[in-house]
């Protein structure tokens, strides 16, 4: 979407209201640098964001806006499995945009092919995921994240007092196998002066072949990132403004669940470990934060993504919810709604029990709330 | 003394339980009595969870306190004890290709503190170790997970497969999880769907008393 307007000098003196103000503004200016298709998907773009504008402000639009998914169907109509699309993401783009050709004007929404890297993924051995061929058959049609233990119980004190530290030398070789032998490094933190022992670890021939791997991996990137840029913006020259995808975050309660923990060992640790799990969830809180707000789209993007997912209803009561799962999130949707940006809470389970609570904010403000995946505002 | 351990495991204070395991093998106490009255905690539990008073971290953590408490008892036990008896058998599992276990254990949890015994066969289990399960155990009945929209394939496979092996008389098949309702049951050919752990516990009596 926006690419790089000049943010106004006075930005930590405005008021969120204008710092949002200010990310629409933008993004409805942003329509004068695309190259539309033609007038009519010029006109078609304009009505759309002007649509959205009002939904965000909580104005009568002049019809509901409806985005619907449209899932794998691009592809198996097109005689592409979801295996091949993986592997060959040229052909799935191609069938996305043939599919896009006869029923976008229909369906009001333009389909962008969005999926795993899963060659990348190969070449890395990433553990977090399965999908067709790699922990899953060749003809399952998605992917699925691996829950597992890949942060343990004893590790909270690391993770709390040098989380760059965690990640480098026991997250990461954790999920990902190529990355296996940074285990030998020592803290990169210890590299001063003359330095000599500190380095040894790229001598081992299996660091060795990670770092090779690593020239691979920067080798596909490029790759399939040649192969993305053929469509990129093709959405907007059809006249389908994009508002997602301008921020990704989780809740810290989930970030500590689902990617480190699990869903077993958070919850044990709920009785076991309280006030460590809320120490951690305050400094995943702060990476989360300064992730999203430093990340360039966030910069000039207008929403921010939650998928929630450990604190739906029934799987946890409204006090574990309040204890430990609402004020780490809230820290992080207060900042970013401080920042100007639309929060989105895309609530993967049903949030009934949960909607007073998540309601907090000032109304025509920050939020949107999707429960269950349907798209109620 | 007794009414403390069921009182301690239903309430999840796990540093009581334990003492109380403790002192009570100490006390050259009968081993199976422990581990009923272990067992009569966690029913409370199951209860409070269908209750709405307990909830996914209280079950996971009661279950992590029974393990602890088994785990005491186990060298106490003697090899002829006697064992609790089971109303009935039941294989369950989550289908080939879906890796979601979290439903698949609750509903083992539940079942298993109804009295039921449960052969729980885990994740991505092909159709042929589903036949195999239920023509090894006997068990009336087939509890198939599933929480991706490619599960209503695969129970459909899996049915289908114990109908090849011709088991599919002898047993009474119900389907769970996220995406699945009346239609899916139909296209799948199970014999009954349900919501939530409760409904595979009401469905497995059901089909129990029926039986008999």
């Amino acid at each position: 979407m926006t690419t790089g307007s000049i943010r106004p000098a006075n930005w930590s003196q405005m008021t969120h209201e204008q710092k949002r103000e200010w990310r629409f503004q933008n993004w409805i200016a942003s329509a004068d640098n695309i190259n539309f298709v033609n007038t009519n998907a010029e006109q078609s773009y304009r009505t759309r964001v002007k649509r959205l504008y009002d939904v965000y402000n909580v104005r009568e639009p002049d019809r509901v806006p409806v985005s619907i998914r449209a899932g794998v169907v691009p592809l198996y109509s097109n005689g592409i499995d979801y295996h091949t699309a993986l592997y060959d993401t040229d052909k799935a783009h191609q069938a996305f945009s043939k599919f896009n050709a006869e029923h976008a004007a229909e369906l009001e929404s333009y389909f962008g092919f969005t999926s795993i890297p899963a060659r990348l993924f190969d070449i890395l051995d990433y553990r977090l995921y399965a999908y067709p061929g790699h922990g899953m058959p060749e003809s399952a049609p998605a992917f699925q994240f691996v829950e597992s233990e890949y942060m343990k119980a004893g590790e909270y004190e690391d993770l709390i007092t040098d989380p760059s530290d965690f990640w480098l030398r026991t997250y990461l070789p954790r999920v990902f196998g190529a990355f296996g032998p940074f285990r030998q490094f020592g803290r990169l933190t210890d590299i001063v002066e003359i330095v000599n022992v500190h380095f040894g670890a790229l001598a081992s021939p299996d660091m060795i072949t990670t770092l090779q791997k690593l020239i691979e991996a920067g080798n596909e990137i490029a790759r399939s990132n040649e192969i993305a840029a053929k469509y990129e913006g093709e959405a907007e020259a059809y006249g389908y403004p994009s508002v997602w995808g301008t921020g990704f975050a989780k809740a810290p309660f989930d970030t500590l669940g689902d990617t480190l923990r699990g869903t077993n060992g958070i919850m044990m640790d709920m009785y076991r470990h309280p006030d460590k799990v809320l120490k951690a969830l305050d400094v995943i809180a702060d990476i989360t934060i300064k992730s999203v707000l430093t990340s360039p789209s966030a910069r000039n993007g207008l929403i921010a993504t939650f998928p929630l997912h450990k604190g739906a209803d029934g799987w946890m009561s409204q006090k574990q919810f309040l204890t430990f799962y609402w004020p780490s999130l809230r820290k992080v949707i207060n900042a970013f709604i401080n920042e100007g940006i639309i929060v989105s809470l895309f609530a993967e389970g049903s949030y009934n029990t949960r909607l007073e609570l998540v309601n907090e904010f000032q109304r025509g403000g920050p939020l949107d709330v999707r429960p269950d995946g349907h798209g109620q505002g | 003394m007794a009414g403390n351990l069921v009182k301690a495991l239903a309430d999840l204070q796990e540093q009581e339980a334990l003492d109380i395991t403790r002192q009570r093998l100490d006390s050259n106490e009968d081993p199976n009595a422990i581990l009923a009255d272990a067992r009569q905690g966690m029913t409370i539990v199951g209860e409070r969870f269908s209750k709405s008073e307990y909830f996914i971290p209280d079950l996971i953590y009661s279950g992590e306190i029974l393990k602890e408490v088994t785990d005491l008892v186990k060298p106490e036990l003697l090899q002829n004890s006697v064992q609790e008896k089971k109303i009935n058998k039941i294989v369950l599992g989550t289908v080939a290709g879906d890796i979601h276990d979290i439903g698949l254990n609750i509903v083992e949890f539940m079942l298993d503190t109804n009295g039921f015994e449960v052969f729980n066969l885990g994740v991505d289990v092909p159709p042929q170790k589903f036949v195999e399960k239920t023509r090894e155990t006997g068990a009336p009945i087939v509890a198939l997970s599933g929480f991706l929209t490619l599960a209503f394939d695969s129970m459909k496979d899996t049915i289908k497969a114990l109908e090849t092996a011709g088991l599919r008389n002898q047993v009474k098949i119900m389907i769970g999880g996220g995406q699945i309702d009346e239609q899916v049951k139909n296209y799948t050919g199970a014999d009954a769907w349900g919501r939530d752990a409760m409904e595979a516990v009401n469905l497995a009596k059901n089909w129990t008393a029926g039986a008999k």
